[in-house]
């Protein structure tokens, strides 16, 4: 039981880990198209998450394989019913992938705006549909106690899910931005600056309605009225939100970057334990729902699985956080790969 | 067309594809990492040259490996759910653990070694790379562990009407999983040194870069000749395990219908699987087959009238694609000796090169071939003996299986074609000074 519970809070864990990293990545490349208004700005955003950008998906990788040796039916039976989805993200991490790197690989413009448009839509399809598929998950899907699924595309497809997805977008995309302040000077900096203070009010009304529609769709509150110590969560995403207006007000990047890392954290983590013990709850009947423990691996598979991560996890974070510190520098104009 | 049709056409064309690219992320790595100490140790401007000219052509290479990895590992969970749920208690922990302990060091390395050529120092940058090709193998490692466990299951047992895992290291350490692992990274090692030799024989009978070019060829030729030859050594330790393991699919291997000792290997057999016969048969060898399996010409070899008719694989792909496998392994052999006595006189022997330079794409098919006999020889079972496949896919629409494999196709067909054409091209551009 215990494991079971640990178990389940590392696999939020894991997607939140994976939504902070891969997240800027996504922002960024959402925004190519629109705010690099020449070769040179569009090289240095694509340089900004060059070194990192392979690393960060790899968190998706892990939380997919931990979702399937952790939870195996819960693997099955989301992903099948998931199937249109998730393809369509897959197909968009394929495009944003190999836009980064064939790009640079001929000159001319027509080559280079295709993978431009790869790396946009590739970016905003896999941000857009993480946010309704787990918008989805919270609310419920329709699928009986054989895992088969009672709906269509049209299914996820609702005012709940798509408000997650662009809740999702927003807080990818200011993650992005302050990433490129980070990275970037002069009038790029700038720019990401100024998108940063626009979307901002966008974002915080989001996340404020996306919480009080989760009060009327799902029944994530649950949790919180049974331990109301819980909200502090909610706390948490409002402080580091408003922490980022002040930030970025004093020019302090890297803070306000890290207060957006706290943001996406935080927001997944609202969901994350208004879920549990919940993985997976079907809309037909609760006696359905796919939690933590009638969907978990044996003790000895979640034990094994426990001590690799717990062993393996720190030595990972360890050496991203130094690939992150070496190349924590502005793009050099004159070092430029991509 | 059924949703299983479907799913297993699509599983096969998206891992086939995706081992067009692991190979040579496996053995050229190492390759690089090599020219680059050298470049370290001896400061030799060449050795640069060389670590970016092929550092490269590794980097494209690798971009492909990933994204279309990652859309193998949600597979399972899309179209084989059933098969998830399962066997997830033994098969999810490995494909958990190739990410955590090894790909994740092999993909952040990959931007080191990208973007930090100033950033650390000369040796730093060789170790990376090292550590790349290191993590990289140990990824293969885990992966086909994971395979070898579908093919000889090992260390479970059935609870509550799923396979759970009782002994993770009878897993890891099965004969069958280190044979698998050996066999698939030798033939990426192969393959690369074949892709550098090709691509060094096309320059020099362009005689252009020709110091450049006769080294680099020298040094995979090293690298594929002692993996050829080991190839073929371990390739027959395999065969001989399979045997006992999976006696079904060596016995489609080899076209072998009747249980009977002195078993004979046919130089080309046609099988006729209506009527349990080989319809043409050229070349028998008596004996040879009992002797591979078993070391000794007298011992017997169960032939595929022993399995029900629906246990059986379709022996006909199974032993095309084993026979194309050994002769290419064959000639691997032999091309790689015949370069190590004309090494230090490559250009006075142009068609040599003329061969090498078209020998490129033989260790890709050898390759496909190989996944073809280890998973259409292992049919009807997804896990051998233990769940079939038919039993294992997703309760999905058609319609969805059949849009995602059309997408996979016209994805894939387009990312194939541009991914190779910018490796052609940066490769015969020759190193930039």
């Amino acid at each position: 039981m215990v494991l079971e519970t640990i178990w389940f809070f590392l696999w939020g864990l894991l997607w939140a880990i994976y939504f902070v990293a891969d997240g800027f990545d996504f922002g960024i490349g959402c925004m190519i198209p629109f705010i690099g208004d020449n070769e040179l700005e569009k090289r240095k955003m694509y340089n900004a998450i060059g070194p990192v950008w392979d690393g960060n998906e790899v968190w998706l990788i892990t939380a997919g394989g931990v979702t399937f040796a952790a939870f195996p039916l819960v693997y099955a039976v989301m992903f099948s019913t998931m199937y249109t989805p998730l393809m369509l993200i897959l197909f968009g991490l394929i495009f944003r992938g190999v836009a980064i790197e064939f790009r640079e690989n001929e000159d001319s413009k027509a080559w280079k705006l295709s993978w431009d448009i790869c790396m946009c839509a590739g970016s905003f399809l896999p941000a857009f549909l993480f946010g309704v598929a787990f918008a989805n998950i919270f609310k419920g899907i329709p699928f009986d106690c054989n895992g088969i699924f009672y709906g269509d595309l049209l299914t996820f497809i609702n005012p709940y899910s798509l408000l997650g997805g662009i809740l999702f977008v927003l807080l990818f995309i200011m993650h992005g931005a302050l990433w490129l302040t980070i990275k970037t000077d002069g009038n790029l900096q700038q720019k990401a600056n100024d998108l940063v203070l626009k979307i901002w009010p966008t974002l915080l009304t989001a996340i404020l309605v996306f919480v009080a529609a989760s009060r009327y769709a799902t029944d994530l509150f649950a949790n919180y009225q049974k331990q109301p110590m819980f909200y502090i969560v909610l706390l948490f995403a409002v402080a580091a939100i408003l922490a980022v207006r002040i930030f970025v007000h004093h020019q302090l990047y890297w803070r306000a970057w890290f207060a957006s890392a706290i943001t996406i954290f935080s927001c997944t983590f609202f969901g994350i334990i208004g879920l549990y013990p919940n993985m997976f709850p079907s809309l037909i009947d609760p006696s359905y729902h796919l939690t933590a423990h009638n969907a978990s691996s044996s003790p000895l598979t979640l034990t094994i699985m426990l001590i690799v991560v717990l062993l393996f996890v720190p030595v990972v974070i360890g050496y991203q956080v130094w690939a992150y510190i070496l190349f924590k520098d502005k793009v050099d104009e004159k070092e430029l790969v991509y | 067309m059924d949703v299983l049709f479907l799913s297993r056409l699509q599983f096969a064309a998206a891992t086939l594809f995706h081992f067009l690219f692991v190979p040579l992320t496996l053995g050229l790595s190492f390759l690089v990492a090599y020219m680059e100490t050298k470049y370290a140790r001896t400061g030799d401007e060449m050795y640069l040259k060389m670590t970016k000219f092929w550092g490269k052509l590794l980097i494209i290479n690798f971009v492909m490996g990933v994204v279309t990895g990652i859309t193998l590992e949600f597979q399972f969970g899309t179209n084989w759910s059933r098969y998830s749920a399962f066997v997830g208690d033994v098969f999810g922990p490995l494909l958990a653990i190739e990410a955590t302990v090894a790909f994740f060091l092999e993909s952040t390395l990959v931007g080191v070694w990208i973007f930090g050529w100033n950033k650390i120092s000369k040796w730093a940058h060789a170790t990376v790379m090292w550590l790349i090709a290191i993590s990289s193998s140990i990824s293969a490692l885990w992966i086909l562990v994971a395979n070898a466990w579908m093919q000889h299951p090992v260390g479970y047992t059935i609870r509550d009407g799923r396979a759970e895992l009782t002994d993770l290291s009878a897993a890891i350490f099965s004969k069958f999983a280190i044979l698998e692992f050996l066999h698939t990274i030798s033939s990426g090692y192969i393959l690369s040194a074949f892709f550098v030799m090709g691509i060094c024989s096309y320059h020099l009978l362009k005689k252009q870069n020709i110091e450049f070019f006769a080294r680099s060829f020298k040094i995979a030729l090293v690298f594929g000749l002692i993996f050829s030859f080991f190839e073929a050594i371990e390739g027959d330790i395999h065969g001989a395990d399979v045997a006992v393991t999976q006696p079904a699919k060596m016995a489609a291997m080899e076209c072998h219908w009747e249980t009977k000792s002195k078993a004979p290997v046919f130089l080309f057999a046609w099988p006729d699987e209506e009527n349990e016969r080989n319809s043409i048969e050229i070349g028998a060898i008596p004996g040879l087959l009992s002797f591979l399996a078993f070391k000794n010409f007298d011992a017997e070899v169960i032939g595929l009238k022993e399995f029900p008719k629906d246990e059986r694989p379709n022996v006909l792909i199974t032993s095309m694609a084993f026979k194309i496998m050994v002769g290419l392994g064959t000639l691997f052999c032999l091309l790689t000796l015949t370069g190590w006595f004309l090494r230090n006189r490559l250009l006075e022997y142009p068609l040599y090169l003329k061969i090498m330079l078209f020998s490129i794409p033989l260790p890709y098919i050898a390759a496909s071939m190989g996944w073809i006999v280890t998973e259409v020889g292992r049919q009807p079972w997804i896990v051998y003996g233990l769940m079939k496949t038919q039993d294992a896919v997703s309760p999905v629409s058609t319609i969805q299986v059949f849009t995602s494999l059309a997408a996979f196709i016209l994805v894939y067909g387009l990312l194939g074609v541009i991914g190779f054409y910018l490796i052609a091209k940066n490769a015969s551009k020759g190193p930039v000074a």
